[in-house]
């Protein structure tokens, strides 16, 4: 028996708690975000310590959670399936680092930044939902196109 | 909040390890920002409620912090709108494809020790290094 309203409310928390996590480590900051990605002029390290910190604690937890057959609140875990380094793995990464590169925003803090009431947020955030979107439209009409090749093969 | 910050950098990330945390072993979900938001579109019952509590709660840590420390938000920045525009574009298209971002795949995949995650981390923040280099003419 899963218990959905408590996964709702621990929801919740940890979204507030992740908002909180990102301006504490300086993350809701686009220009500090370039400044850690500006290896070749004047680096700031910092974020570099907000990985560590959250890797430091999740690398227990998850040993943890890895151990359990269910979640604390019941249901199962939800536990990536993919295991192997491919090619839309590189490909999306690389994208992805280019539009964090160029916004100082990635999907975490662009969305905690929407609260700041300023145009530059609400831009970025509109935009990555348009191609998180348009990327799924097209997956979508290609997985379409490979099953209905197969079907005139078989 | 610019300049090196190790102790708060080094604070926020505890506080994002608590989060992906308590996420994981109470709901059995991975905190990864970009799949939460991608995977709401479609998803019905408690597969869309527990995205949209974790998502509101997330909104209103920004409405928080604006009230009470907007500092964190940073100078306004001299990014223009268009590139805000492509940006976001790229950063949405991306981690669809790749399948997550600095919280999946950064966080959450390298706390569970997936080869994926450290090699899409090492990627992401590799070309990101090469375009802040680019755009402020580092090279």
């Amino acid at each position: 028996m899963s218990n959905a309203k408590g996964k709702n409310a621990v929801a919740a928390i940890c979204g507030l708690l992740f908002a909180l996590g990102l301006g504490l480590g300086g993350m809701t900051n686009p220009l500090k975000v370039q400044a850690f990605l500006d290896v070749l002029g004047k680096w700031d390290p910092s974020l570099m310590f907000v990985m560590g910190g959250g890797i430091a604690v999740g690398v227990w937890t998850f040993r943890a959670a890895k151990r359990r057959a269910h979640p604390l609140l019941g249901g199962d875990f939800g536990w990536p399936r993919a295991t192997r380094v491919d090619a839309p793995l590189l490909a999306g990464a690389a994208i992805f680092g280019v539009g964090w590169g160029l916004t100082g925003y990635c999907p975490g803090p662009a969305l905690v930044a929407v609260g700041a009431g300023r145009i530059g947020p609400v831009v970025a955030v509109s935009s990555m939902v348009l191609g998180m979107l348009a990327t799924q439209a097209v997956t979508r009409r290609r997985a379409q196109a490979t099953s209905a090749a197969a079907a005139r093969l078989t | 909040m610019m300049g090196f910050t190790p102790v708060g950098s080094t604070l926020g990330g505890l506080v994002l390890g608590l989060a992906i945390s308590l996420l994981i072993l109470f709901d059995g979900r991975i905190a990864g920002i970009s799949g939460i938001v991608g995977r709401s579109f479609g998803a019905r019952g408690a597969e869309l409620s527990w995205r949209l509590y974790f998502l509101g709660g997330l909104l209103l840590g920004g409405l928080l912090w604006r009230l009470l420390s907007p500092g964190v938000f940073g100078a306004p920045s001299s990014t223009g709108l268009p590139t805000l525009a492509i940006g976001g574009l790229l950063v949405g298209v991306g981690t669809t494809i790749g399948n997550g971002c600095t919280s999946g795949h950064g966080l959450c995949g390298i706390s569970r020790l997936s080869p994926r995650s450290v090699v899409a981390t090492l990627v992401f923040v590799a070309t990101g290094m090469l375009t802040v280099a680019v755009t402020r003419g580092r090279l």
